[in-house]
């Protein structure tokens, strides 16, 4: 993966939104990966999840974006709890989450899912998936 | 003691066998459990993101129906309701600028003053019952049922919402002990078994399952214990899927811990719903001579 790092891409607009939809100072995390080490669904992400924060921290927004981790991510607060700086990593993925949800860009297309396993599914699986996934 | 009861969705359609034995078990041991006369769905999973207010609105109200019926307390069963309400509850306790947006713009109802506390059933088992009381009322105990606790994530976590310890909660397990069956403890007690994921991602729950469970059956663990409709369907039905791909894969039945009390109190399988459950539970509890 190619970075391009400038003054204003670390100072971009896209930094200062994760920073105000997360509420998180983003340059409080040193990278130690602590949360990644803990992550459930660290297995099937290509990017680790404080690689993810790392490409945010430099204002790498395509990358970041783009990543299959932040729809890999279940908010299970694993990282939350053992973070060492007290970075909140599970709402960096809302975020990250939100800016390409606010776009009509749903990660769910609901009318795609199979019938049959939707009416196996409890409300709560269904309404908190359509929560973190559809706009 | 009286408490308020907010059931949530899913009680209502899926999992009303945890609601059954629940009530039965709390009325058994002297906790009237009253459900709201109004409530809505608390949206589920709590909503991150700094300026979404409107989703803390679904929680909020439901806090203000307590308020209207006279409450200063509710309890829930479900782990995500309980997260999702106590965490709007915080939010807008922690920042009145926000609990004063959300009063204007909720401007038919009265405003929410932020006072009501909001309890997981195993708080008052643990807290205002206790569990030695719990022992002295059971009159069918569970010995020899091999029993792994499986939290999961929003009973323990974040830390401020959590009931007990986020990375070592004992609670299921002293509880378990009051009724004398045997917990076995698991690295994956509050591992998290994938979620939401299971709509979209089955697969990556499937492979959450086989971890929780076969570590379980390893360690001669004869079942699972929740208190998530969510982690319940994962590892119920998941673990099901799980099986049909793999042949000699042990299949280990999933309990609400209400249910295992309501076994131990005597108040028989028909508060018990077992006949919904993906895993057959009855083979075991049968030769086990409790039901
Ligand atoms: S645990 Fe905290 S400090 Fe360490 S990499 Fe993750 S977010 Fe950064
Ligand atoms: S909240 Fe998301 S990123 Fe954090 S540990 Fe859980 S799944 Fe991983």
């Amino acid at each position: 993966m190619e970075a391009r790092l400038s003054h204003a891409t670390i100072h971009s607009d896209f930094v200062k939104k994760v920073e105000e939809l997360s509420g998180q100072d983003l340059l409080a995390c040193y990278q130690c990966g602590k949360c990644s080490a803990g992550c459930p669904i660290v297995e099937e992400a290509e990017i680790l999840p404080s690689q993810v924060l790392r490409l945010v921290q430099l204002g790498q927004r395509d990358d970041a974006l783009h990543s299959k981790t932040i729809w890999l991510c279940a908010s299970c607060y694993t990282c939350v709890s053992r973070c060492p700086r007290g970075v909140d990593l599970s709402k960096i993925m809302e975020a990250l989450r939100q800016i390409v949800l606010r776009k009509n860009l749903d990660h769910v297309k609901v009318s795609e899912l199979s019938r049959k396993e939707m009416a196996k599914l409890p409300p709560i699986a269904l309404i908190s998936n359509f929560r973190k996934f559809t706009g | 003691m009286k408490i308020h009861y907010y059931p949530g969705c899913t009680l209502k359609v899926t999992a009303t066998q945890f609601e059954s034995s629940a009530i039965a078990s709390a009325q058994a041991l002297g906790v009237e459990m009253l459900e709201l006369q109004r409530w809505n769905c608390c949206g589920t999973v709590y909503s991150l993101a700094n300026d979404d207010l409107i989703r803390q609105l679904a929680p909020i109200r439901n806090l203000i129906r307590v308020r209207n019926e006279n409450g200063n307390a509710v309890t829930t069963l479900c782990s995500m309701c309980l997260n999702t309400l106590k965490s709007a509850n915080l939010l807008i306790n922690e920042n009145p600028e926000k609990k004063r947006t959300i009063n204007a713009f909720m401007d038919e109802e009265e405003d929410y003053d932020g006072g009501v506390e909001v309890v997981h059933l195993l708080e008052i088992l643990r807290d205002r019952v206790g569990f030695e009381e719990v022992r002295g009322k059971v009159t069918q105990p569970l010995s020899g049922l091999r029993a792994s606790p499986y939290y999961g994530c929003l009973l323990l976590r974040p830390e401020e919402i959590g009931i007990d310890r986020a990375e070592s909660p004992t609670i299921l397990e002293d509880l378990l002990k009051s009724m004398s069956a045997e917990p076995i403890d698991s690295p994956y007690k509050a591992e998290c078994c994938g979620s939401y994921q299971t709509v979209d991602k089955a697969d990556l729950v499937i492979e959450k399952t086989r971890d929780i469970v076969s570590w379980a059956a390893r360690n001669k663990a004869q079942c699972i214990v929740v208190s998530c409709p969510l982690c319940f369907f994962n590892l119920d039905e998941r673990q099901k899927d799980l099986a049909e791909r793999e042949s000699g894969t042990a299949l280990l039945p999933v309990f609400y811990f209400t249910q295992l009390l309501a076994l131990a109190l005597g108040l028989g399988a028909e508060v018990c719903g077992f006949q919904k459950h993906v895993i057959d539970p009855r083979p075991l509890l049968s030769s086990k001579g409790f039901i």
